[in-house]
């Protein structure tokens, strides 16, 4: 039973939303009375409870700042978290995070869920996050001597590693692409799998000035938000042409087929116009509809999915497909939220992605030679300049790189741009201009 | 094989990756991995794919709370086993999918979800989450388990889910609609490019234990981390610490990151920000920031009454007055910010105006404005 009463928590038991306050009483109860052998503190779910309900009521966090804790040889993985208030609630004195290395785009077996869930039940709280905003499926506490073991059972009975934390690379995380998305335009859950692999040295021996994310979008409609929280966004994309199936198009404007998969079905907006809702919603005006046939200048075409998420059954994405690759997003801290930028337009991406790992390779160098502590690739980039990054990776200056031009015209000229150098003599100037 | 405390390293295997991910998909998904040729959605929440092998795979998404008991996903286990062969997943934004591979299929699980409940009366599974609705919101851990939290997050989330829950089933909006929180500035989830963001900030300098600071922190490192040069390093009582200049202070809590005895979270000072206006597809328009229109909201438990009803006022008006495929976003530049305050009736304050870095990109440097 929690040490206290729960008045505040048991509000959010109403309501017809899932109520993780009920989840955790429901953890709590099996806990109470399970024959399995507990390894951490039977009560651990209620003293969380009566814990939250305090932060309920003094309105504030009662976790200390962070505890070094790991397992032999990894710099990341594991979160160290102790409560403020110990001898009140001991069974959550010390309830670490474990960050499990999830695959990619979280299918799963529950022959292999009901491992997780035994393993974590034993060992640790029974209380996960499924999932952790980076990726991982989270193991919500759990105490320090437990971790090599459950390091061991993890590696050894699930086959499974943990994920990032620290300063390195943070846990790969891709949408669910080719497995059941047709937008999308090269194998996300593969380079996922593949670069999380190669790199596992960089995700768990903190090697970086700061963390650093990849993070793999099939389209630029991007379903895990790379362009906004991955220091490399690669984007699906193609440079052909949209395919159109003309009598599938008739049958969107006919109204046999229900415009964007049916997304707007919960209104009545009347019979879809697709003078309206598409040529004229294009960004770049590239389409035109003459009552039988739609035509596209695919070479306007900026792809920004739109035609293709309202009439997905008559266009179809190009055959040239690849991605392309962009660098630095991050929230605020430090010096404020940045999106990722444009660095490579388009690249192939096959197997075994040699470019990619080229690109990626030059970017750390540079970063991990020149960056500070607690740099991330964004600010370094704003220190450094946009044309510093593409020197380092090889890359020619490309207007698809800006939205504009400068308009401040105080240029870093060098030596070497100028013809005959910088090297000049006064003595020579004041024979033409006195003093 | 079991782990042997006195010798930790003997048969240690280190840095086999995650599973592989092509062991884990459902047999309908491995046929017709990549030869998908189009989706639609069923009702809210129900999808079908089809194949150009002509197959298809139903699948039924619904809400979960990110926290989870193995009590919770054992149930998900039965459920799968069930109905699905033994195979589900989960998507980035916290639903849990259950996937079928006939129509025949897809009524019995429905049924089954449905009728599924905690305890204290909550559905455990709503469907919905699709198409021009509402999302699962993603969030961040809150007072549950992170240290540097200036609010809540699963119970926020909560309130305000209770109260938009028709909207995670209906698709009425004019766009889809996602909704975050991060519970501070560290923003762990990408509230800063959400259709509305609901943020915890603080407002109140760092409290400083000059006690123990000298022994507990590197002074030179508290000293880097902050933005904007706040922190100098002084001595009190003979003992080596740091003073703040509080007016320079923006309340980012990075030097409590790097030092614990800087600590910031505060019952009064501590609250929520709501953002508006962020996205980050490329559909029709490029990826934008969220922009801040409420700048701070008390901390409110266990309901946040303020925090829902002002996301409930920015939402319906949204889905009134803006058009088909216009996102949040897009509506609020279309009419002007200046219109979206009034229609809102959200109060405009000195604190929405720019004063960090680069603030001159956002001020209006014409005459062309709205009476
Ligand atoms: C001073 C910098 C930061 C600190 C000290 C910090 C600390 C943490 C901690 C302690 C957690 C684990 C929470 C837990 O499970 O108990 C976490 C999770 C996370 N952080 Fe941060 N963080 C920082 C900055 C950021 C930034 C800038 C981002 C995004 C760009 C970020 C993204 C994440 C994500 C995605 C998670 C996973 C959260 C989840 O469980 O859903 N963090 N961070
Ligand atoms: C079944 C495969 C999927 C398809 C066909 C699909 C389709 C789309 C489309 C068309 C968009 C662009 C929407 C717009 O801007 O109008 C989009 C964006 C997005 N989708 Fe998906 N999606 C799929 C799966 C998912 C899943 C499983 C999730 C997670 C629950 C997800 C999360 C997102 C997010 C976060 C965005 C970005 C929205 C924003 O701009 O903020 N998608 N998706
Ligand atoms: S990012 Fe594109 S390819 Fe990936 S799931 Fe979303 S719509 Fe599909
Ligand atoms: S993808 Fe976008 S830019 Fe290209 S034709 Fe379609 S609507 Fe126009
Ligand atoms: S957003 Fe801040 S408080 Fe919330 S989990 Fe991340 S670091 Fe912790
Ligand atoms: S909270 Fe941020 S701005 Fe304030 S002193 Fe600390 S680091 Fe500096």
């Amino acid at each position: 039973m929690a040490k206290r009463k729960t008045p505040m928590l048991d509000e959010l038991e109403k309501g017809r939303w899932p109520s993780f306050v009920s989840d955790m009483k429901q953890e709590a109860a099996a806990r109470e009375k399970t024959k399995v052998d507990l390894q951490t503190p039977r009560e651990a779910c209620d003293d969380l409870l009566s814990l939250m309900e305090l932060s309920y009521e003094d309105k504030v966090g009662h976790w200390k700042h962070g505890g070094i804790v790991g397992v032999f040889g990894y710099g990341g993985g594991v979160i160290g978290r102790y409560c403020d208030q110990p001898e009140q609630f001991p069974a959550v004195r010390d309830f670490h995070t474990m960050r499990v290395n999830q695959p990619s785009s979280y299918f799963y077996t529950t022959e292999h869920l009901r491992k997780i869930c035994d393993l974590w039940e034993r060992r640790g709280s029974g209380l996960t996050n499924m999932h952790g905003s980076t990726g991982d499926m989270i193991l919500l506490g759990t105490t320090t001597p437990q971790l090599e073991e459950i390091f061991w059972e993890l590696t050894h009975d699930l086959k499974q590693d943990l994920g990032g934390s620290g300063s390195n690379l943070r846990t790969p995380n891709c949408c669910i692409g080719k497995a059941r998305c047709e937008f999308a335009c090269y194998d996300t859950q593969h380079l996922c799998h593949s670069f999380t692999m190669e790199y596992q040295d960089e995700l768990h021996r903190p090697a970086f000035p700061y963390k650093f994310k990849f993070k793999f979008d099939g389209c630029p409609n991007g379903c895990v938000a790379s362009i906004a929280r991955a220091d490399m966004s690669v984007i699906g994309t193609w440079r052909d042409d949209i395919r159109i199936d003309q009598e599938a198009v008739r049958a969107y404007v006919g109204g046999d087929f229900k415009p964007n998969a049916g997304a707007h079905a919960g209104r009545n907006w009347g019979p879809f116009d697709i003078e309206k809702e598409v040529i004229h919603l294009c960004p770049t005006h590239c389409m035109a509809w003459d009552g039988k046939n739609l035509k596209i200048n695919n070479k306007e075409c900026i792809r920004c999915m739109h035609c293709i998420n309202t009439m997905p059954r008559a266009l179809r994405i190009g055959e040239d497909t690849g991605a392309s690759i962009l660098f630095g997003a991050k929230a605020p801290i430090l010096e404020g939220a940045q999106l990722s930028t444009l660095v490579v337009p388009f690249m192939k991406i096959e197997e075994p992605y040699d470019e990619l790992k080229e690109l990626i390779e030059n970017v750390w160098d540079w970063w991990s030679e020149g960056g500070k502590n607690r740099e991330r690739l964004g600010e370094m980039m704003q220190r450094e300049g946009l044309g510093k990054l593409m020197e380092v990776c090889g890359l020619k200056a490309d207007p698809r790189s800006i939205k504009e031009p400068r308009s401040n015209p105080y240029i870093f000229w060098k030596e070497e741009d100028v013809a005959g150098g910088w090297e000049r003599d006064i003595k020579e100037y004041r024979k033409k201009h006195q003093k | 094989m079991a782990y042997n405390p006195s010798d930790p390293m003997k048969d240690r295997i280190t840095d086999i990756g995650p599973r592989n991910y092509e062991d884990f998909l459902p047999p309908v998904i491995k046929r017709n991995f990549g030869r998908w040729l189009y989706h639609d959605i069923l009702e809210p929440g129900v999808l079908v794919h089809v194949s150009e092998t002509g197959e298809k795979v139903y699948t039924v998404r619904v809400g979960g709370a990110r926290l989870m008991g193995v009590q919770h996903i054992r149930e998900i286990c039965d459920i799968a086993d069930k109905h699905c062969d033994g195979h589900v997943r989960w998507t980035t934004r916290n639903n849990i999918e259950f996937m079928v591979d006939a129509e025949a299929k897809l009524k019995p699980l429905m049924e089954d979800l449905e009728k599924r409940k905690f305890a204290g009366g909550s559905h455990k599974f709503p469907r919905g989450g699709t198409g021009a609705g509402l999302t699962n919101i993603v969030h961040t851990q809150g007072w549950i388990h992170c240290h540097t939290p200036a609010t809540d997050a699963s119970g926020v989330v909560k309130a305000v889910m209770d109260e938009l829950y028709d909207d995670f089933q209906k698709m009425r909006f004019p766009a889809q609609v996602r909704i975050s929180l991060a519970c501070c500035l560290n923003m762990c989830g990408a509230v800063h490019c959400s259709d509305i963001a609901i943020l915890g900030i603080h407002r109140m300098p760092p409290m400083i234990d000059h006690e123990n600071l000298g022994n507990m922190c590197e002074i030179p490192l508290a000293i880097a981390a902050c933005p904007t040069g706040a922190i100098k390093p002084t001595t009190v009582d003979g003992k080596k610490s740091v003073e703040v200049k509080n007016e320079r202070c923006m309340f980012c809590g990075n030097c409590y990151t790097m030092c614990p005895c800087m600590p910031l979270a505060d019952e009064v000072g501590s609250g929520i920000a709501l953002l508006v206006g962020g996205k980050l597809s490329n559909r029709i328009s490029p990826p934008m920031f969220s922009k801040v229109v409420v700048p701070f909201l008390p901390n409110e438990p266990p309901r946040w009454p303020q925090t829902v009803e002002a996301i409930k006022k920015i939402l319906y008006t949204y889905m009134e007055d803006a058009k088909k495929y216009e996102r949040l976003g897009n509506w609020a530049q279309r009419i002007g910010w200046e219109r979206f305050f009034e229609k809102t009736g959200l109060p405009f304050t000195e604190h929405l105006i720019d004063d960090y870095r680069f603030a001159y990109t956002t001020w209006r440097t014409s005459t062309q404005f709205k009476f």
